[in-house]
């Protein structure tokens, strides 16, 4: 408009107005109206909160709680060292190693996870006894407890996930690194170890971070073998009281309580694996 | 005292492509040798054979008065263990074009890597003698400093360090100065006049031309996988018998 004269005058002085960001206010205002709304309508449906919130804290609840993270944290446990077991053989020169390594993550990939829950946790259908031939041999159905049936069901369904994240980390790190620590003497493995994977770590923390969240949630499927997580406990409530909706509340709040603490554990993680890698101030600075 | 390098009818190949056609060659202690020629012609495929970032296809190569990668019994050649060339890998240090600091290190810990992990040096040693790397190369004051935190040439100076903190017998320099800006350059040419001058065994891959006229003893012009011509710097630099040699060198001046 005034190009002309903004060239002719001195206008370093003046005041700078910012935009306004009018989106931010409407996309605010109907939001609001839409959370209102929702709250409204649970509020006034037949929910009785106070059912809620007196059985929030109940024994079974929290027993069940714990068995949830309990369960989360050792099936993810077993998961991500698979994972990276079955990665590294993936990236051998050893064509069996890296056979059994693709059957393995085809296999768990290919079907769904309460099938494989099922199938452990009636292993007893196929070999009734479990052990070392000759030494110790133990009837499955005591061996195959739901505990155990959820952990390896769950991790090792959990492994075959977690390997290709790895996969996908190990393959990000710059090739010279590998040679670089070959020629201060490392072997292969000790090179993997020292230099590889904690540079593949930046990669593949915010991934398996994502993959824990998911698996807090996805522990309640072993309510269907019994194992007494969160759900199970909160189905075992509603089928003496018939306060469904109450229950499946409280199981929700304390699902979301466990997810809003990993997350913020996650950003803690990620910030310590990105160190030296000068990326994430790059990225996460650029907020405006 | 037996060669520290000596390579006869060195080949090497990347499937058809034959990108060493025989190497002949022979390197004393405390000779500095710099190879100089074209893009493409084998410089680089020849220094990872020395140190084994490669396995030769054909001749035989021996570093440090052992054959590379195999052992000789009666009239065969077993291939080495993985941990076994690791271990022959120790006799040479080796600096890269592009540096390949371990990022997610401090310079301190880059240089330390190898001697705590390969060498199971105590850490107070290693870091006591880390110091004293950092300070040669003119780097006392950047020990806590991760790589990115770092200038090319700082980069590249930290990349000695630690090649030298595993007491090579040779080290090895594949264009060390071809990546960073032109004022960087000196500080790098620098320390290795320094490295040369402590009568440290060196092969460096190199277009400049003006430190190898200075530092080696030897210079090397190869082209298409072959030594074209070798001798003195003033001879090979000065005085090129061969057309490709020209060729090359007033290319590089020009
Ligand atoms: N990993 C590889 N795979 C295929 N060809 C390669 C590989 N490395 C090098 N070469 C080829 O071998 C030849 C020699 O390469 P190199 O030793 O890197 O040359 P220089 O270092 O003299 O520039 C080049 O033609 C290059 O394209
Ligand atoms: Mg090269």
């Amino acid at each position: 408009m005034s190009g002309r004269d903004d060239l002719a005058e001195d206008i370093s002085q003046f005041e700078h107005v910012r935009r306004k960001h009018v989106g931010r206010y409407v996309s605010g205002a109907v939001i609001a109206a839409l959370a209102a709304w929702v709250v409204m309508a649970f509020a006034h449906g037949g929910i009785e909160w106070a059912f809620v919130g007196r059985y929030l804290t109940v024994h079974s609840i929290v027993a069940g709680l714990g068995n949830t993270v309990l369960m989360t944290a050792l099936a993810m446990l077993l998961g991500v060292s698979i994972g990276v077991t079955v990665a590294i053989m993936r990236l051998s020169a050893n064509p069996v190693i890296n056979w059994a390594a693709a059957a393995y993550v085809w296999f768990f990939r290919g079907t769904p996870v309460l099938l494989q829950l099922l199938l452990w946790f009636n292993l007893a259908l196929v070999f009734p006894t479990l052990g070392i031939p000759g030494l110790v041999e133990l009837p499955t159905v005591e061996v195959m407890t739901p505990f155990l049936a959820a952990l390896l069901g769950l991790g090792i369904n959990q492994g075959a996930y977690t390997s290709e994240v790895v996969r996908a980390g190990l393959l990000s790190v710059d090739k010279g690194q590998y040679e670089a620590a070959k020629a201060i003497g490392m072997p292969r493995l000790q090179a993997l170890r020292r230099i590889i994977l904690p540079q593949a770590m930046r990669v593949i923390v915010p991934p398996i971070g994502n993959e824990l969240i998911g698996m807090v949630k996805l522990t309640s499927l072993a309510s269907v073998i019994q194992f007494p997580e969160i759900v199970y406990s909160a189905e075992n409530i509603y089928y003496a009281n018939n306060r469904v909706i109450e229950l499946l509340i409280v199981a929700g709040i304390w699902y979301v309580v466990v997810v809003t603490v990993l997350s913020a554990l996650q950003a803690r993680i990620e910030r310590y694996f990105a160190r030296g890698a000068g990326v994430s101030d790059a990225i996460t600075r650029t907020g405006n | 005292m037996n060669p520290i390098v000596k390579s006869v009818g060195l080949r090497k190949s990347y499937g058809a492509f034959e990108a060493l056609k025989g190497i002949d060659l022979e390197i004393e202690r405390g000779e500095v040798l710099c190879i100089v020629g074209p893009s493409g012609s084998g410089k680089s495929t020849f220094l990872r054979c020395i140190n084994q970032l490669e396995a030769v296809d054909g001749g035989a190569l021996w570093v440090n008065g052992e054959l590379v990668g195999y052992r000789r019994t009666g009239h065969k050649l077993f291939e080495l263990s993985e941990r076994e060339i690791a271990r022959q890998r120790l006799a040479t240090g080796m600096v890269f074009q592009r540096f390949n600091l371990f990022p997610h290190k401090t310079a301190l810990d880059n240089v330390i890597e190898g001697p705590v992990q390969v060498l199971k040096l105590e850490r107070k040693k290693a870091e006591l003698e880390a110091h004293e790397l950092l300070a040669r190369v003119g780097l006392s004051d950047k020990c806590g400093a991760y790589p990115i935190a770092l200038s090319g040439g700082q980069q590249q100076r930290v990349a000695i360090a630690r090649a030298l903190a595993m007491k090579p017998a040779l080290m090895l320099f594949d264009e060390p100065t071809s990546a960073l800006d032109p004022e960087l350059v000196g500080e790098v040419l620098s320390v290795m006049r320094d490295l040369a001058r402590t009568g440290m065994t060196m092969i460096v891959v190199t277009h400049e031309l003006g430190f190898a006229r200075e530092v080696a003893n030897r210079v090397l012009f190869m082209d298409q996988g072959l030594v074209v011509e070798s001798g003195s710097p003033e001879q090979v630099l000065g005085r090129p018998t061969q057309a490709r040699t020209r060729d090359f060198i007033s290319a590089v001046l020009s």
